[in-house]
Formats: structure tokens, sequence, C-alpha cells
């Protein structure tokens, strides 16, 4: 790796394993002093480095680091607890992780299952219901995926200030209710997984769907919601089919991220699409997942997403594609209805039915308010009444909510010239 | 809105149909609870199997199936929310238990407190 390219790459590697495992010890009431540690590590790396070369083994050198940070710390607090605090020695008696007496002693763990646990636990820790959902995945991408507040900012369109109030806010919650960072006993897991994978689906959506224009980025977010969802299906306490039928998922979408944006980052419709730089290596990946995902008697939302997923990896317009696409759709919506589900189900209906059949139905949606309302309408009128097409379209138009939605209606409206 | 209980009374799919009429009849079904889900209007369902079906009568009584002379029965059932009586009427008519002459949909608004 390229000298100047290495401490950002480890920023965003290390990072999060180094919050996790420090958070994890010193409780969410210290939490800045971890992330306090974790960036001085990291600073101290780019003055060191900077002038002596990067050392050979450099994951080795930060945690070494960030061990002794921490040690220093926490013997610096307590000096100071004794002197101020009489009471210290009940306290530190006491000394459970997360509260305020920390034995000097306690070894920081930096071992790959300490890291893989200390994350695991994280997630958990911060999909809580307690926080609202941007704020569960602003602070995942902070501390879990190591993301920069101005690279928050970036993939939520909005200023630093804004991100850091919201994560301050949040941080502040996780203590008020004593949150602990810890894996929910294993009578619980089934009632809090669907938090950790709504924040994880969130995450990959934020990238599939941002408006940001740094590709890079919103790329990297779909791959963090990936690695996230993995380290649930490494591990036997979280891997429950749900788990899989996410992950099989987002490979599917991920699959297309190349195809679906072109040189100038316009999107691409999926019509129009090059199969040839869809990933077949993540679509493969989906279909082992998807398998997976297969067992056990329960149906998911992730499991029929999988499924419509996987048949939009296959380009071909066959029956069976649209028989299973519309099937998947009416499940979906008996399970969580929601407008874009309704209107994709009404597309697939005209595929695996007749249009004249889906117009009827999509006239009784009445989503009038929903630019892909209108699209799905002009979709559906294009070779029956351009004139009425047109209407749509320009009404959808109208209606766009991102410039990137307006972009994919303009394109559709001009096509039909 | 109100929801409205749309009860199905028909036959034993399985004695009078062929497995692939009864796959035909599946998907339309599946494609009829789709559309009124796609309209945000259904609430709940619940489908009932014939097998082991009991009736238990005063005194005790207990009856195989509740048919008697009277081949349709209780299926299964739907409920769904509707503006008005009319609307829940219209989900009704579309529902593909009606291809069989002497099978009902039964429209009942449900009760609330």
């Amino acid at each position: 790796m390229e000298e100047q390219n290495l401490i950002p790459h480890l920023f965003r590697t290390e990072y999060r394993k180094i919050i996790s495992v420090l958070c994890r010890h010193f409780g969410f009431e210290q939490m800045e002093t971890a992330e306090d540690i974790a960036s001085d590590t990291f600073l101290a790396a780019a003055q060191t480095w900077g002038i002596e070369g990067p050392p050979k083994n450099s994951v080795a050198w930060l945690y070494h680091v960030a061990k002794n940070k921490a040690r220093n710390l926490l013997q610096r607090d307590q000096v100071f607890r004794l002197k101020v605090t009489p009471a210290v020695k009940a306290d530190q008696a006491a000394g459970a992780p997360g509260s305020s007496g920390h034995p000097i002693d306690a070894e920081i763990d930096l071992s790959p299952t300490s890291i893989q646990d200390s994350q695991l636990q994280m997630m958990f820790a911060i999909c809580t219901p307690l926080l609202p959902a941007e704020s569960q995945v602003g602070l995942s991408l902070r501390i879990l995926c190591g993301f920069g507040i101005e690279e928050i900012a970036a993939a939520f369109l909005t200023n630093r200030e804004t991100i850091n109030k919201r994560l301050f806010r949040a941080k502040e919650k996780l203590r008020e209710a004593g949150i602990r960072i810890e894996m929910p006993p294993a009578s619980e897991l089934d009632h809090r997984l669907p938090a950790v994978l709504t924040t994880i689906y969130l995450l990959f959506n934020e990238g599939y769907y941002s408006e940001s224009s740094d590709d890079v980025l919103r790329k990297d977010l779909c791959i963090e919601a990936i690695r996230l969802c993995h380290m649930l299906a490494d591990n036997p306490a979280t891997n429950t089919p749900a788990v899989d039928a996410l992950l099989a998922l987002m490979c599917f979408h991920a699959s297309r991220f190349d195809a679906r944006i072109d040189r100038h980052g316009d999107i691409i419709l999926y019509a129009d699409q090059d199969t040839s730089r869809w990933n077949t290596d993540l679509i493969a990946k989906g279909i082992d997942y998807l398998h997976r995902a297969a067992r056990g008697d329960t149906l998911t939302k992730y499991h029929l997403e999988a499924g419509i997923a996987y048949w939009s990896t296959q380009k071909e317009d066959t029956a069976e594609k649209w028989e299973q696409t519309l099937q998947y759709y009416n499940l979906l919506l008996q399970l969580e209805y929601s407008p874009i589900a309704a209107l994709n189900r009404t597309y697939a209906l005209a595929k695996a039915r007749s249009v004249q059949e889906a117009i009827v139905q999509a006239e009784k949606l009445q989503l009038t308010d929903n630019p892909f309302y209108f699209a799905l309408l002009g979709e559906l009128y294009t070779d029956i009444d351009k004139n009425k097409a047109i209407g749509h379209f320009s009404q959808a138009m109208a209606l766009a909510r991102t410039s990137a939605d307006r972009q994919l209606m303009q394109k559709k409206h001009a096509r039909l010239g | 809105m109100d929801e409205f209980m749309l009860i199905f009374r028909h036959e034993d799919g399985a004695k009078v149909a062929s497995p692939e009429q009864l796959q035909t009849w599946m998907k339309q079904t599946m494609d009829w609870v789709g559309g009124i889900a796609a309209q945000n209007k259904l609430v709940g369902k619940n489908g009932l199997l014939f097998d082991d079906a009991h009736v238990v009568r005063h005194k005790g009584v207990v009856t195989n199936g509740p048919f008697g002379e009277i081949k349709e029965t209780i299926g299964g059932y739907i409920i769904v929310k509707a503006e008005s009586v009319e609307e829940a009427i219209a989900f009704a008519k579309g529902s593909p238990v009606l291809q069989g002459e002497w099978n009902t949909v039964e429209v009942r608004k449900v009760y609330k407190r």
C-alpha cells in the first residue's frame, strides 16, 4: 500500500475496532474518552510515521499505543480519584465495566475475539429503539464503521454541526438510559435482532440510494453494511435465517452497483444496464446466502425482498421471473405495506398478467403525492396511450423530491419524445 | 375507516378440483389479497383447514365436520379496511372463491368499542 494511503486506510479498518474495545471497557459514560484515545492514537501515528516511516507491523503499533494511552489515562484518573475521593476503594470494588471504577491493571484486550465481540455488543447497544433511526445509523457509521464526521455529513447531505449535534444527543441518551455494551441474553436475541437488521438495512440503503455525488463514499456505506451483517452471520448466536436473507438481499443489490451509474455519475436505467458489469461473484454469494436463509419456518421481509432481488439479477424477461416476483410482492405487502412495494407489485402484475389489469389496480392505489406513482402510470400507459404516458411522466417530474429521481423521470419522458 | 370481515363459504377445494386447478386458484387468491394489501387495506387473514374439522353440539355431542347436508362451510376469512360497506362488498366481489356457483362471501362489519 502507498504510504500516503496507509493511515486513512488503517483509520477505516482499525479505528472502529479500537473504539469498540475501548468503549466496552469504559462504558458509554466515557465514550468521548474512548474516542479521544482512538483519535490520539492515529494522530500519534501520523506524527511519528511521517518522520520515521511506518513500522513493520503498523496495526500492532496502533494497538500498542492505544493500550498505553488508555492505561495512562486510567492511571491518572485513579490517582486523581484517590486524592479527591476517599470512597474510591469501595467504588473500585464494584469495578464493573461501565461503572466509574476501572481497575488499572485491567488489560485492554485487542485480540481478534475481543474485537469481534466488542463490535457485536456495540451493534446491539446502538440499535436500541430509544434512538431515532437516523441516530442509530449515524452512530453506527461513526463507531462501527469508523467514518469521519465529514463523511457522515456527506452521506446524509448535511453539515458537520448537524451530525455532531445528532451524535452528541444520541450518546447522551445512551448514557442517561444506562445502556450497557453487552450481548443481550439469548432469550432476548429474537426480539433485539430486528432493530439491528433494520439499522444495517438503512445503512445499506443510505449508500445505495443516497443522493450524495461521492460514489466511493456511497459504495463504502454499502460495503460496511454488508460487513456488519457478515459479523452477525458468522456468529452462531446471531446467525438466524433473517440475517442470511438480509445478506443475500444486499449482495444482489450491490452486484449492480457499478453498472447503474455512468462515468458522469448519472443513473443508468435497469433496462439499459450492461449486464457484463454486474458483479457475478456477488450474485453467486447472494444465491448461497439465500439458500442458507431457507431454513426454519420464519419468512421475513428480507427473505421476500431477497427473492425479488434475486430475480432482478436475471435480466431476461421470463414468465417464471415475473410470476415469482409478483408472488413475493403479494406476500411482502401482507407482511409490511409500503408504497414502493405496492408500486413495484403493480409493475410485476403488468408483466405477469396484463398491462390492462395492472392499470386498473394502479389507479386504485391513489398515491397521488408520490412521484413514482405517476412514473408507474407513465410506464404502464407507454404502449397504450402515449399522450397519457407523457402526462404522467411530467407529473412525476414535477413531484420528484431529489434531482436523481427527477433525472430518472426526465429520461423516461424524453424517450417518448 | 371501518373494518369488515369477509367470510368465505365454499366446498373443500381438494375434493372438487385437480391439483392444477388448486394451483391456479391459489395464485388468483394471492393476487386478490395482494391487490388489497397494495392499497394498504388488508388487516389480517386466516385460512381454515378442512382436515380434522369437528363440531361440538348441545350436550357435548361431537360430530366430524360441520357439513351435514350443506357442502359449503367456512374456509377462511380476511379482514379489510374500507370506507363503507359498499367498498367492502366491492372487495368481496373480486374473490376467486365466487367462481364456485354455490360459494359465498359474507361481509360483516367488525364491532369496535
